[in-house]
């Protein structure tokens, strides 16, 4: 494909047949339709993430979302799931740093039922007493399962040490002392100061006609009020390591271990984001896994996986390599990926690697959006980083315009490889 | 389905193709009937590893070119390596897609196998295992198939025993390669944005002089049914306990399996057809789910029938509540089964479970990868048409049926208790 040459893209999300309306109360409602499917997808969240936890009761905007479906004023637990899987529909809540975030997916003409559940789930929750202890006990046994997961482990422990003192480096699914600490009347309380329509953003993508489906949406949640929904905090400023930090959770038992390692990214609306996204496609992602799986898999065989990621949030991220390896392959690993690391940030990618890079991003569009899933998750991105309902169509041409000097700016602004941060879950052979 | 058709070529190569014209995508798939089914003991996880040199080149393409021309083009590739198959795709844009099927005609013969890429992959595979092994069902699930199966090779894990995978050589490898790698043994699936004439014809001419192989004759023992119940325990790190119980199940390809997936909707909940995307839909109010989840004997539990050539097993896992044992959910999922064997299910249980059913079909038809996925796998252990009357199938499920089932396949003596105990102390737990 030519750089250039964006003609058949035109197929793609845009302005004039993606319908957005934001009702009086203040939610945003997105839809786009997909008339060759018989489904549709609804996604959507509300600013109402684990950011407004406390350090003693982490896990609270999880436990509250985790705990919407176990009983509303007008169904018990079973009467919903019987509503939603006689039907063969699904509906689920979480909640990440600065959301708590919605998905649901049914056959078209069971929309009515899926908005129908999640206004009541949203606005009348009661949360059962038993049902908040029985929430309890699988939240726990989900994080000793975590604390087992050397994956998990080691990711967490990369967010720990790379955002201390803030949300974004504290897990939002909690601790057991968290966990065990949080009541009824928190998840009450929680939910009246942080749920409300204001910020909340709806997207429905599939067989139904737009205008439909924001009538719908209308119906069920455009009466909805909250008076009492708490303004967005101010997040504390996020420094870069000042030197080299490493921390090894010692997990008995484990064949491999995992290493995550890297610093701190750009947020989702920096200018430096597009750039540092080709730099990460070339670095740990492109191909197999670009140049450090190159390196570390295919060279020298050290790990089934070796690759990085850019996670690019509201105020800020972090810029990542994440591998599998033995314990006696560690250090070498390390030495390479740093290695790399350095490589990255003295000299400019080559020309060859930039266009690869770019057709790559501009030809995977319509993979990624081929299905209502892939439309609404792009829809909702657009709307949560305000990049406008045109971005798909001016992506090509941002994508195109990045050079090689941009892309070393950017990993010089972000990677140093003398002050990483390197968290490592498995194993620890005290014989070595 | 007047928009799917199959042909032979005179080398034995079977091709599927279905149209679909929602997205300018095209998924092209090659199916080898190879996997664990077909290895010896001691040579065990050699089509794994096979599969992982296929990526390491060949003269006319050598490694890491497709890797960056399939990328270049936005596309996405993979392969997998089953029991009974190894199956490679790629999903690219429609105009690209040919350049996926000149490297699957050149790699189902040309690939170099070089000794050096070997040892390396080695060293990969070995990690691959290793990354498993840190996982307590991956640990369990090695065990209970080792002890459902004693002469069928169901009984060991796709990727391999370790032993073997420090043993196998590369001329182990290339002679597997060479003889199971052949248009006669080779499903081609493509589905999306094409004519069927024209992709015909290409594909003719780019995989109709491949030559077929002598394929040996394929002697897998057949596994006696098992006589009793039979238990296995492992222990490791962690404060979690599992059950798993597996029964031996019937083939894909038996009338059997579509009650039988009735059956295991009504108990542990739907499962989805779909390998790429759809999503799936809830189990809180399967049987299971309520007669050990809402009563707090365990915090999950799953079931799922897999389709395969041979009879294989119907797994249901349990995780157990951090303050109930093993033991006390076991008695509880043998009050259920014995309600199936001895109670008939309600229609209506029925009637949802075939909603459920056709829903997650509807779900999957959007994704073009999955639905050329679907056009190989039912071919694997039946034939498309298995695929396209499923849902059909479904609806002429009874309750006698669901009955008979139980009263067959579910009996103590046909299954294997698994149970991983953590043991990490009590008292240190947190």
């Amino acid at each position: 494909m030519k750089l250039t040459d964006f003609a058949h893209l035109k197929s793609l999300p845009g302005p004039e047949d993606t319908t957005r309306v934001v009702l009086p109360n203040g939610i945003t409602v997105l839809a786009r339709a997909n008339y060759d499917s018989p489904s549709v997808v609804l996604n959507g969240y509300l600013t109402s993430g684990s950011m407004y936890d406390s350090d003693e009761k982490a896990g609270l905007a999880h436990f509250t979302a985790s705990a919407l479906m176990r009983g509303t004023q007008k169904r018990s637990f079973q009467q919903i799931f019987d509503a939603l899987e006689s039907v063969g529909a699904s509906l689920g809540f979480g909640a990440s740093v600065h959301n708590t975030s919605f998905g649901g997916r049914a056959l078209v003409e069971d929309l009515p039922l899926l908005l129908e559940l999640l206004a009541e789930c949203l606005t009348e929750p009661v949360f059962p007493p038993e049902y908040v202890e029985r929430l309890r006990a699988q939240h726990l046994a989900a994080l000793a399962i975590r604390a087992q997961d050397t994956a998990d482990m080691a990711s967490l422990t990369f967010d720990r040490i790379l955002f201390p003192d803030h949300p974004y480096g504290r897990s939002e699914e909690g601790y057991p002392e968290t966990i065990q600490s949080i009541t009824r009347e928190d998840l009450l309380s929680f939910h009246q100061k942080h749920y409300g329509p204001r910020n909340m953003v709806i997207v429905i993508v599939g067989g139904i006609e737009p205008q439909v489906a924001v009538t719908q949406v209308q119906e069920k949640l455009g009466n909805w009020q909250n008076p009492n929904q708490a303004a967005l905090p101010e997040l504390p400023a996020i420094h870069p390591p000042e030197k080299m930090l490493r921390n090894h959770v010692h997990i008995p038992g484990k064949s491999q271990c995992d290493l995550v390692m890297g610093s701190l990214g750009p947020c989702r609306n920096s200018e430096d984001y597009l750039p540092a996204s080709l730099g990460n496609n070339i670095l740990g992602q492109f191909g197999m896994m670009g140049r450090i799986g190159n390196v570390v898999r295919e060279q020298e065989g050290l790990a089934y996986y070796a690759s990085t990621s850019l996670n690019a949030w509201i105020v800020g991220g972090s810029w990542e390599v994440s591998a599998g390896v033995n314990q006696t392959n560690l250090e070498r690993a390390i030495e390479l990926i740093t290695k790399e690391i350095r490589r990255f940030i003295t000299e400019p990618v080559s020309q060859e690697e930039l266009e690869d890079s770019q057709s790559s991003f501009i030809g995977r569009l319509p993979l990624s959006l081929e299905s209502n899933a892939g439309v609404a998750g792009a829809l909702l991105n657009l709307e949560r980083f305000g990049l406008g309902l045109d971005y798909l169509r001016r992506y090509p041409k941002m994508v195109a315009e990045v050079t090689s000097e941009m892309i070393l700016e950017v990993a010089r602004r972000y990677l140093d490889p003398e002050r990483l941060v390197i968290a490592i879950a498995g194993t620890l052979n005290t014989a070595n | 389905m007047s928009n799917v058709i199959k042909v032979e070529l005179e080398n034995g190569l079977v091709i599927h193709l279905k149209e679909i014209h929602t997205a300018p995508l095209i998924s092209h798939w090659i199916w080898y009937r190879i996997g664990s089914r077909y290895e010896k003991p001691g040579k065990t996880g050699l089509s794994h590893w096979v599969e992982h040199m296929q990526f390491k080149g060949t003269p006319q393409y050598p490694a890491g070119f497709l890797d960056r021309a399939i990328s270049r083009d936005g596309g996405m590739w993979n392969a997998f390596t089953y029991l009974d198959w190894t199956a490679y795709f790629e999903t690219m844009p429609a105009d690209k897609i040919v350049l996926a099927m000149h490297l699957e005609a050149d790699r189902m013969v040309n690939s170099l196998f070089d000794p050096q890429e070997v040892e390396s992959e080695r060293t990969v595979i070995i990690s691959e295992r290793e990354g498993s092994e840190n996982e307590p069902l991956f640990r369990l699930d090695e065990a209970i198939q080792m002890a459902a199966f004693d002469r069928h090779p169901y009984r060991y894990e796709v990727v391999g025993l370790k032993e073997d995978l420090y043993r196998i050589q590369r001329d182990d490898l290339y002679q597997h390669y060479r003889t199971y790698y052949a248009p006669n043994n080779a499903i081609v699936t493509v589905a999306g944005d094409f004519q069927t004439k024209e992709m015909l014809a290409q594909l003719r001419e780019i995989y109709g002089n491949l030559k077929p192989s002598s394929l040996p004759e394929v002697h897998i023992e057949s596994e006696p049914p098992l006589s009793e119940e039979r238990n296995v325990e492992i222990s490791g790190p962690g404060e979690t306990t599992y059950l798993r119980v597996a029964y031996r199940a019937p083939a894909a390809s038996d009338i059997d399996f579509f009650a039988f997936t009735v059956l295991d909707s009504i108990l542990s909940g739907p499962a989805s057809l779909n390998m790429f995307g759809g999503g799936g839909v809830s189990n809180k109010t399967s049987r299971l789910y309520r007669a050990l989840v809402e009563t707090e004997l365990a915090v999950s539990v799953y079931g799922g029938l897999q389709a395969t050539v041979d009879p294989f097993l119907y797994p249901i896992t349990i995780t157990i509540h951090p303050r109930q044992t093993a033991e006390a959910a076991l008695s509880v999922l043998d009050r259920e089964i014995q309600r199936l064997q001895q109670e008939t299910v309600p229609e209506a249980e029925i009637q949802r479970a075939i909603k459920q059913a056709r829903a997650l079909f509807a779900y999957g038809s959007e994704n073009i990868t999955n639905q050329a996925f679907w056009l190989g796998y039912a071919e694997i252990f039946a034939s498309y048409d298995w695929f396209v009357h499923y849902v059909q199938e479904l609806e002429k499920v009874t309750q006698t049926d669901i009955q008979r089932i139980a009263q067959t396949y579910l009996q103590p003596f046909r299954r294997v208790v698994g149970i991983y105990r953590p043991t990490t102390p009590l008292g240190d737990r947190q």
